[in-house]
């Protein structure tokens, strides 16, 4: 029966409040079902295959290491199978070696669905996508990216498992005093030679910090940067000849590599040790490109140990997959980031975003690839105890040569001068 | 004691002389890429906005006769620029023709979106991998006194003359070529004697575009090629004409050394990383005190 004695605010005010309770024990009601069927929402979380924005620059010019961390890509599937870890599904995402294309990117693939982000080997385009994850609250496991601000930002869904600057360097020095040790030849002096992109820079700054700390047997004579993206390096190279110096040590990419190295030889000029801290000179690409004059150059980079069983296994499928390639960083550390994704997934039971986030602060994979106890990720996300290796190119191969618990060659030091290869 | 030349820090006077006599050999054949466009916006006054693109198809012409059947770029410059000069025949005379009296922008909207297309195609072909040759010479140099010249760069520059002289004389002597320049002089002059200005056109172009193949094909020994190449080579080819005069034949090729040779040595005496940073800096130069270009007309 209708009260007309109420005033009609009174009503419309009753009328709220009972619409409020209403949503409320509507709301108390849908919280009991989504409670109810929780266990089973978890259950159905696992047999979905969790979806995973991979970023790579597939296109530009650091196209053809993206598509070599893609091979890592490829394999994981059917590796993460037999590890018995659930399914992922793969979202491609090019970032065109651009980090504007990399930020659209990354924020495409997340309003497509992506649980968790992948990538993306260069710095730049990384510190891009980390700033993206972190806004919008998806996991981002960084394969490739050295450049240490991006875990010094607090971020709290941003993980890497790949050295950075610094660790890099102390690794690549380190080694390189044990090679010089065992070869008994080390360079009087060198040019400093860099991409001046956020990698190269990062590089650079932490070399005045870290190397004075090893007392290294050479002297940097002079420092040359130069854009990655370059057509022609004739000029960086005529410039690092005129110093005179015994070695180069570089960082560099995969294109620059071949421009160097194809002015190195036109210019007659071979150092007696080309010492590279990055990406490039230890690449497929790089080694069919020049044959026996790809021998020589070492590598001091984040690398894989020989040793470890699930090395073995990536090792086999990808023989399978491309008999003619070597397994390398960009394959070990793409590979590894999706080894953490699925672990985490597993182990979280659900594709929350947050419980993802949690379950991958809580990672502790000692079945790994890469040279290190494991991988597992302190407060700030940074997996800090994953090791750097030597490397260098022989015969169109990858032999280890430092350290020496993961050798297997000796080093070829001081490398055989261009013009006397035949 | 070797002479040197020091601003900031000492380099050796060879090695200045090394990088400059390296800049003129490159700065030659982006000369005769240039004289391409040149010769295209002085006759049919269309500025190919597609012309670094096409560039790049040459290039890749260039890379599938060497990785098939192991010919030479440089015996593949002819070939390949006539192959270009079908082209850019078929693109003046489809698609250009009825834009030649139509406003600037219409056209300029035309070649850039005949340049993306072109960029798009070869990606899809080709996919995003820098592609090269390697002949028995690539790494090849040869020494005069203290002088090193990469071998590539001086068959390179070499046959970028050869391609220009010929030019030059068919535009000199020849019959068609006297009837292009009359056109390019005096559009309805020419169509007043009765030549066929459309035909002319599309010669035009398409002794444009063989200069652009023949350059591309002699390109693929100095650089990889990969499909996003050709817009900063069209803006090289903009930079080059601009500084050498807009038109000028003779204009494009001393453009395309002086930019050469600009970027070679500011990159050894100041930074390489600031190499484009000369180059765009002689054009800001050139346009405040000739805007015309060295050899440009002034308009009257």
């Amino acid at each position: 029966m209708k009260n007309d004695s109420r005033p009609e605010t009174t009503t419309a005010t009753e009328g709220a409040v009972n619409n409020r309770r209403r949503s409320i024990v509507a709301g108390i009601g849908a919280a009991g079902i989504v409670a109810g069927v929780a266990p089973f929402n978890i259950l159905r979380a696992q047999g979905r295959a969790l979806k995973v924005g991979v970023l790579l620059p597939r296109s530009g010019v650091q196209a053809g290491i993206g598509q070599d961390c893609q091979r890592g890509v490829d394999l994981a599937s059917g590796i993460l199978k037999d590890l018995g870890l659930p399914n992922i599904e793969i979202m491609n995402g090019d970032t065109e070696s651009n980090v504007d294309m990399a930020r659209s990117r990354a924020e495409r693939l997340i309003s497509e669905g992506a649980q968790l982000l992948v990538g993306a080997f260069d710095s730049g385009q990384t510190t891009a996508i980390a700033q993206v994850a972190e806004q919008k609250g998806i996991p981002l496991v960084i394969n490739i990216a050295a450049a240490p601000p991006i875990t010094e930002q607090g971020y709290k869904f941003v993980f890497r498992n790949f050295p950075t600057a610094a660790m890099i360097l102390g690794d690549a020095f380190a080694n390189q005093k044990e090679v010089f040790k065992i070869s008994g030849a080390a360079p009087k002096s060198v040019v400093f030679m860099h991409v001046n992109d956020t990698f190269g820079t990062a590089m650079q700054k932490g070399i005045s910090v870290v190397m004075p700390k090893f007392d290294m047997p050479y002297k940097i004579l002079a420092e040359i940067p130069y854009d990655p993206a370059a057509r022609d390096l004739s000029v960086e190279v005529a410039k690092a000849k005129a110093a005179n110096a015994d070695g180069l040590l570089l960082v560099s990419r995969l294109n620059d590599a071949i421009l160097l190295t194809r002015e190195l030889i036109k210019q007659r000029w071979s150092p007696m040790a080309i010492m590279s801290m990055g990406p490039g000179w230890y690449e497929d690409q790089y080694l069919k490109t020049f044959g026996k004059m790809a021998d020589g150059p070492m590598s001091f980079v984040p690398w894989y140990d020989p040793n470890k069983k699930l090395s073995k296994q990536l090792e086999g499928a990808l023989a399978k997959a491309h008999p003619d390639i070597n397994l390398n960083t960009n394959h070990i550390f793409t590979f590894e980031a999706l080894l953490v994704a699925a672990d985490a997934y597993k182990r979280a039971g659900s594709t929350d975003p947050k419980a993802l986030a949690d379950a991958i602060r809580a990672t502790n994979i000692t079945d790994n690839v890469s040279i290190g106890p494991g991988i597992r990720f302190n407060e700030k996300g940074q997996n800090a105890t994953v090791k750097n290796a030597a490397i260098q190119n022989r015969g169109g191969k990858l032999v280890t040569i430092a350290p020496g618990v993961a050798a297997n060659a000796k080093p070829e030091n001081p490398m055989v001068a261009y013009n006397k290869r035949g | 004691m070797r002479p040197e030349f020091c601003w900031g820090s000492c380099v050796p006077l060879e090695v200045i002389l090394n990088v400059a006599a390296s800049g003129l050999l490159t700065g030659l054949v982006y000369g005769l890429m240039a004289l391409g466009l040149s010769v295209i916006f002085g006759v049919v006054r269309v500025v190919n906005f597609a012309h670094g693109e096409m560039m790049t198809i040459a290039m890749y012409l260039a890379v599938i006769l060497f990785s098939y059947y192991k010919l030479d770029p440089l015996l593949m410059m002819v070939p390949i620029a006539v192959v270009l000069f079908v082209f850019g025949y078929a693109i003046q005379h489809v698609l250009i023709t009825p834009f030649i009296n139509r406003p600037e922008h219409s056209q300029f909207i035309l070649l850039v979106a005949i340049a993306i297309i072109m960029v798009n195609v070869l990606l899809i072909v080709f996919g995003p991998d820098a592609k090269s040759v390697q002949p028995a010479y690539a790494f090849d140099s040869f020494q005069i006194g203290t002088l090193i010249l990469d071998a590539t760069k001086v068959y390179a520059a070499a046959a970028a003359i050869i391609v220009a002289a010929a030019l030059f004389g068919f535009f000199r002597f020849t019959l068609v070529g006297k009837a292009i320049r009359a056109c390019a002089d005096n559009y309805a002059g020419a169509l007043v004697v009765g030549l066929d200005v459309k035909r002319l056109y599309a010669l035009t172009f398409g002794l444009g575009a063989a200069c652009v193949g023949a350059a591309g094909s002699m390109m693929t020994l100095l650089v990889d090629v990969t499909p996003p190449l050709g817009p900063a080579y069209t803006l090289l080819a903009f930079v080059i004409v601009i500084t050498g005069g807009l038109g000028s034949m003779m204009g494009a090729l001393v453009g395309g050394v002086l930019i050469g040779v600009t970027e070679a040595l500011g990159g050894l005496l100041f930074t390489p990383s600031a190499k484009s940073m000369f180059a765009f800096g002689l054009l800001v130069l050139i346009l405040l005190f000739r805007p015309q270009g060295i050899f440009g007309k002034r308009p009257t």
